[in-house]
């Protein structure tokens, strides 16, 4: 049997979506029996492979890296999923938007540092100027609100796309859930 | 009816019939109502469900958020269901395909236009804006964001306003004004500028008029106005004093 080829991503999130889809817990024993996981945080691969069925997209794009990432992602996924408020609206990450990229780095890297105040230019991909929803840079297929969403609305989500169904999402889960 | 007072002598002696009857339908289902009657009063009257967001029981009606819109057969443009009188045999739709599409729309300009980051929110759980996104269906917002710059004030000692997550709905505006007396609330500039001020535009602390107590912080449908140092699970609003003191006032606002 065909296992389906789950990719997940972690972008400028707090790693709270994907703990919560390890909160499915005993489920995850069955689920792993019809997935296949070829690109996340929890394993170890280093490059986006080609022919992802479904990725679970966590996080704003607030960097350069963020935004190749999501293209990539988005040419070899059939199924791009945008997975918690960070990747649906923004939410604490784009809280720096409405301040200047110059005061947002300043703020962290020099008035609030002790220690080598300098802002970091080298080894570390350059922010943009807003932290923007995924679907601002690519399509997007499947909303999946909640910060984080809980772990049963990820487990229906992943069962129907399994089963070849369309996730039925709706009033299952909100923003800032 | 409230006549004015010149008038209302006149009313009073002449036993006149305060209101005319009339028909009309919601839906296709026929129901009578006074003249003086708004299409959201005689819906929900007849048990016929239309969100909003801007109306309270117990205040005026302001229109200002457009979330109660329906379709009137005859006419080209969608009208607030809050402040359209009843006419008699008009035909109105509640929850047409484009009714509904023009709320969620509505509601997502909402957010675009503010910060509302609701997993940060005072009142994330028992916010009648995060109600509204589940009730129609709004999963994300197809606008770009305006990212727009807005100041918190908390130099009052037991509230403070978070103008990110205002939606410009005025209840504050409204119950300061038509239930405490006091009008500390006003609204400043205008479109998308536009902001809830205090006085005339001076800290909330520093305001001579606000009595401090605490209405407008009840009404508020979003966690634009809070108490100070409450949790998420205590801020929630308790709105069920304004009918009472609609009551006791002896008013009667339609």
């Amino acid at each position: 049997m065909n296992r389906l080829r789950l990719a997940t991503a972690w972008l400028d999130g707090c790693s709270g979506c994907h703990m919560s889809l390890l909160d499915i817990d005993e489920k995850l024993v069955e689920l792993s029996e019809k997935i296949e996981l070829v690109y996340s945080p929890l394993v170890d691969f280093k490059v986006i492979p080609e022919n992802i069925d479904v990725a679970l997209i966590e996080g704003a794009v607030s960097s350069e890296a963020d935004r190749e990432e999501i293209f990539i992602l988005r040419a070899r996924s059939a199924i791009l999923v945008s997975f918690g408020d960070c990747a649906v609206t923004a939410n604490v990450p784009g809280m720096r938007n409405k301040f200047s990229l110059e005061d947002t780095l300043s703020r962290s890297y020099v008035e609030n540092a002790t220690l080598g105040k300098c802002i970091p230019l080298d080894n570390v991909p350059k922010l943009l100027e807003y932290a923007k929803p995924v679907h601002e840079y690519v399509k997007v297929d499947y909303f999946l609100p909640g910060c984080p969403p809980p772990a049963g609305v990820i487990l229906s989500t992943l069962t129907d796309l399994l089963n070849g169904r369309l996730p039925a999402i709706e009033g299952k889960t909100r923003f800032g859930a | 009816m409230r006549y004015p007072a010149f008038l209302q002598r006149v009313a009073d002696l002449a036993d006149v019939q305060p209101a005319r009857v009339l028909t009309f339908s919601i839906n296709g289902q026929m129901v009578s109502a006074r003249e003086d009657e708004t299409i959201l009063t005689v819906a929900r009257e007849n048990g016929i469900a239309i969100p909003t967001l801007c109306h309270l029981d117990g205040l005026s009606e302001r229109g200002a958020c457009r979330i109660c819109i329906v379709e009137i057969t005859g006419s080209p443009k969608l009208s607030p269901a809050c402040v359209t009188l009843a006419r008699q045999d008009m035909e109105v739709i509640t929850n047409s395909e484009r009714v509904m599409d023009y709320r969620r729309k509505i509601l997502e300009l909402l957010f675009a236009e503010r910060n509302h980051v609701c997993s940060v929110c005072v009142s994330n759980g028992h916010c009648d804006l995060q109600a509204l996104t589940i009730e129609l269906g709004m999963t994300h917002v197809h606008y770009e964001y305006l990212h727009s710059k807005h100041v918190v004030d908390a130099s009052h000692d037991r509230f403070s306003v978070d103008h990110n997550r205002c939606v410009l709905c005025q209840r504050c505006v409204r119950v300061c004004d038509e239930i405490e007396g006091a009008h500390t609330w006003d609204v400043m500039s205008r479109g998308y500028l536009s902001t809830v001020i205090t006085d005339l535009n001076q800290p909330w602390g520093e305001s001579s008029t606000c009595t401090g107590c605490g209405k407008c912080v009840q009404v508020c449908p979003t966690g634009a106005l809070s108490e100070k140092g409450k949790s998420i699970s205590e801020m929630t609003k308790k709105r069920q004093f304004l009918p009472y003191l609609k009551m006791m006032r002896g008013e009667e606002k339609t």
